[in-house]
């Protein structure tokens, strides 16, 4: 809608003082008889000290030379630092502790350096520089209407010349032509990366994979896991310098923990155990982070991101933060050497939902 | 024109002195004399907050400048390798060359470090900056025509700004920030439909896999700089164009500028500026840790820190993703994730709320005017306290984003702290709304009792009567005329909708809801009338005026 529709009568006349505006600086302000909210115009310029007294105008000269030469005496402490200084040696500096005694000196000159710079050229400004205010005139931004007109004519003349409006096929098959050719600038985003297929299903778990603990890098056995303490767990034959690691860990990092056999409330999450020792995902299923805080005595485990709770008692359901379903847990069970297997992959998604997940 | 005609001041002998001859060479080509003609005495208004935008300018070329310099040593690379620099506790780790190559520049090129951390310092400042500046526009109505575009180009710098730190700080491919990437990572993945395949075209595969610091390094070195580049001098050009906006005062119009030159006096301010910026900069740099990613490590998917918050400006959207609860709707074989998606939808409308104020307003004022003169924020006080009520929100979610660290300072639990935010993040603003609207009410009635009757003196004087009264000084006529100078507005009305011949008008739904927002923002709740020039008369006539 426009605002034609409604009569402007809301908007206030135009300032009444506005013929105040030709009062040049230093005019006398006349109190008005009709107007006693009038403006008087700009006040009378002040004199500063500097402006009066040549020996304070010297004080600030000085001044600001001072803080020149202190910007040039920094830079010379920044080169001297540079060369003199070993990267790696440590300072005491109260309070700031032990820091990078290079860091410090090259910040410091640095700073001064440019700091000074700044506060002699804005003291030169303030004291010495007239401060004598000046009043300059606004114009309006829009147009003259001559001005407007004649554009608007130049504009139909162009038009009409162009035959745009009048020759239909070509106007038509221009924008076709336009609007298509911005596709193959699409169609060569397509190879930024694969389709995404099934490959967010599938973790390197499978069916007789061994449990190996994430720090002694040894194929863990139910001894192993005392009950209380929190295990992380990658799949047998994952080593860190594969070219794969970081997205193969990024599905298949695994928590175990013990739980005694009749604390476990959830069903399947005794059938998927092995002797009150559960393996669930790592990964939080709200946005992926790692979840890796473990409060034994409730069974609860938090992600340290945005603190979505599972209990791990009870098939690591949510209890409390963002996360939107359980975590996943692998079914697990002892082979015939005594080690801790998976029985099968994860059997659904691990991680953050997506459209597909279902 | 013939060789030898000099200027007319000076006989053809003599020649001009070399600055003016190559001022001349360069106005024959470029015409910098017509230039510097309209500009070279320009004048600016002083006051502190016009400021607050030349320390964004500033701190975007400090990022700019120690930008360049780090990508001299950085490179932008996920292939693996063995740390072998001199920073002992991380020695023999793999990591990315990303991180390897900042640890390089952190601890074996020298002034690296401090070159690092102005950057990083630079940017959050950069984004603070322009936070407070946005403010002081909003706040001041500065963003009136002919003003609205300039403040689109703003509101754009600030959100590029906010993408290009995040990218930024993603790039050292360390523990904390990789955490923020794979939680961007699950935010795409909870688009409808379309969410992993987006995810996979930007991580090329699964995540992380071995592409997006590359991607990375060129959005944030080239793409996004390259179009806040432009932004910011589109800014820039506007504001010499538009003219700077004044306060109010004598001698202050809607026509006219009062200030001081450019020549000298900005030029040696807004330069010495500059340095003033850079040098605490430097300083802070020089003594304030920031992003010390040695301390956190390389980045593994099955690795996290606690207490992980991504730098300030994202800490709303963190606000948003924490508290939300965890919806998630399972149907044909497909999950809505609305836990996540809901508050990625959100981010951008917190931002576009403030965007898009100046465009509602014009609307319900109705105003085509241009506007110079900036508003005290108490004289417009539905537009402040929607400003106050936007601020709370956007801080309320800040709380959101950093409730393990509230729970850990102020040992609170932090299921309370993150109930406390649901709930706050919609009651705080309306709170904040009305309560801002009544401060600045209060606030305009004390500045008509002090234009009517006079300024508090402090003295107490004894009438013949016994009674005691404060004697008020009346105002000068400058304090006068700032004091009554702003404009109000009466709220637009429909009218009849059925005239004198009983035929009834349509009234659009538009119309109407453009009176009622302009009832609110000026009827009888939005604005105490301003002192006219017969109450003064009156009361200072003496009638019964003690």
């Amino acid at each position: 809608m426009s605002s034609q529709d409604i009569p402007e009568e809301n908007v206030p006349a135009e300032r009444a003082t506005d013929d105040h505006a030709e009062h040049g600086h230093g005019a006398v302000a006349v109190a008005d008889e009709q107007n006693p909210f009038a403006d008087p115009g700009l006040p009378p310029h002040e004199h500063r000290i500097q402006d009066i007294d040549e020996r304070a105008a010297k004080r600030s000269e000085r001044l600001v030379a001072l803080l020149f030469v202190l910007s040039m005496l920094a830079t010379v402490g920044f080169i001297a630092s540079y060369v003199a200084i070993p990267n790696d040696k440590s300072v005491f500096i109260f309070p700031l502790g032990h820091i990078s005694a290079l860091n410090f000196a090259l910040g410091m000159s640095l700073g001064v350096a440019l700091f000074a710079i700044g506060a002699g050229a804005v003291h030169w400004a303030r004291t010495l520089m007239s401060d004598v205010e000046i009043a300059d005139e606004r114009h309006p931004i829009e147009a003259e209407p001559e001005v407007k007109a004649k554009v608007m004519a130049d504009f139909k003349a162009g038009a009409k010349e162009s035959a745009l409006g009048r020759r239909k096929l070509i106007r038509n098959t221009m924008f076709g032509a336009l609007a298509l050719f911005p596709l193959s600038g699409v169609m060569l985003l397509r190879d930024l990366g694969p389709l995404p297929g099934t490959k967010l299903r599938h973790t390197l778990w499978s069916k007789g994979k061994l449990l190996v603990n994430m720090n002694t890098n040894e194929p863990l056995r139910p001894s192993d896991v005392a009950v209380g303490s929190l295990t992380f767990a990658k799949p047998e034959g994952l080593e860190t310098d594969d070219e794969d690691f970081q997205k193969e860990i990024a599905k298949a990092a695994l928590m175990i923990i013990r739980l005694q056999p009749d604390n476990i409330k959830d069903k399947q999450e005794v059938e998927w155990s092995y002797d009150g020792i559960v393996a669930f995902s790592k990964i939080c299923t709200h946005v992926g982070c790692p979840i890796s805080l473990y409060e034994q005595q409730t069974h609860h485990a938090l992600c340290p991101c945005h603190q979505s709770t599972f209990d791990l008692s009870d098939g690591a359901r949510v209890i409390f933060g963002p996360a939107g379903h359980a975590l996943p847990q692998l079914q697990i069970g002892v082979n015939a050497e005594g080690y801790l297997e998976a029985l099968s992959d994860f059997t659904q998604p691990v991680g953050p939902a997506f459209w597909e997940r279902g | 024109m013939s060789t030898t005609t000099t200027s007319d001041s000076r006989s053809s002998r003599e020649k001009a002195p070399a600055g003016e001859r190559v001022a001349d060479w360069a106005d024959g080509r470029l015409g910098i004399y017509s230039l510097a003609k309209s500009n070279m005495r320009k004048i600016f208004p002083d006051h502190w907050s016009f400021m607050l935008g030349e320390i964004c300018l500033y701190s975007f070329i400090i990022i700019i400048l120690t930008g360049v310099y780090l990508t001299l040593f950085f490179h932008p690379s996920m292939n693996e390798v063995e740390y072998h620099g001199s920073y002992i506790p991380l020695q023999g780790q793999l990591m990315s060359e990303a991180f390897n190559s900042t640890m390089h520049i952190s601890f074996d090129v020298r002034g690296g470090l401090l070159i690092r951390q102005i950057h990083h310092w630079a940017a959050l400042i950069f984004l603070a900056g322009m936070f407070v500046h946005m403010m002081r526009v909003f706040f001041t109505g500065a963003f009136r025509k002919p003003r609205e575009v300039n403040w689109v180009f703003g509101f754009l710098l600030f959100v590029l700004g906010m993408f290009t730190g995040f990218t930024g700080y993603s790039l050292p491919d360390d523990l904390l920030s990789g955490t923020g990437v794979r939680f961007m990572e699950g935010a795409v993945l909870s688009v409808p439909i379309v969410g992993t395949y987006l995810s996979f075209f930007l991580f090329g595969g699964e995540f992380p896999g071995g592409d997006f610091v590359a991607r990375f390094y060129s959005v944030h070195v080239l793409l996004l700089p390259g179009i806040m580049l432009g932004l910011v001098v589109g800014h820039l050009i506007l504001v010499f164009y538009h003219k700077h906006t004044q306060f109010a005062g004598p001698g202050k119009t809607n026509n006219n500028v009062v200030g001081m030159p450019l020549l000298p006096v900005y030029m040696a301010k807004a330069g010495g500026f500059f340095f003033l910026v850079f040098g605490v900069i430097a300083a802070i740099a020089a003594i304030a840790s920031i992003n010390p990613i040695w301390a956190m490590g390389p980045y593994r998917p099955d690795m996290v820190s606690t207490g992980a918050q991504p730098d300030w400006y994202m800490g709303f959207s963190e606000g948003l993703i924490r508290v939300m609860p965890g919806w998630e709707i399972n149907l044909w074989g497909h999950t809505l994730v609305l836990g996540v998606f809901i508050p990625l939808v959100i981010f951008p409308l917190v931002l576009v709320a403030i965007a898009v104020y100046p465009f509602i307003e014009s609307w319900v004022t109705g105003d085509k005017r241009e506007h110079h003169i900036l508003d005290r924020p108490r004289n417009v006080p539905t537009r402040t306290a929607f400003g106050a009520a936007w601020i709370s929100w956007y801080f309320v979610l800040l709380v959101g984003g950093g409730n393990d660290i509230w729970a850990t300072h102020f040992h609170l639990a932090i299921n309370s702290i993150t109930w406390f935010v649901r709930i706050a993040f919609f009651v705080v603003p309306v709170l904040t709304f009305m309560a801002t609207k009544r401060i600045c009410l209060g606030l305009q009635r004390r500045d008509r009792d002090k234009v009517l009757h006079g300024r508090e003196s402090g003295i107490i004087k004894r009438l013949p009567h016994g009674e005691f009264i404060e004697v008020h000084e009346p105002l000068s006529q400058d304090a006068l005329h700032t004091l009554t100078a702003h404009d109000q507005y009466k709220p637009a009305e429909i009218g009849p909708t059925v005239d004198e011949n009983g035929v009834e008008r349509k009234v659009s739904g538009a119309q109407k809801l453009r009176a009622r927002m302009s009832e609110g923002f000026y009827g009888e709740e939005g604005q105490i009338p301003k002192p006219t020039v017969e109450e003064y008369k009156e009361i200072t006539s003496g009638h019964g005026h003690h």
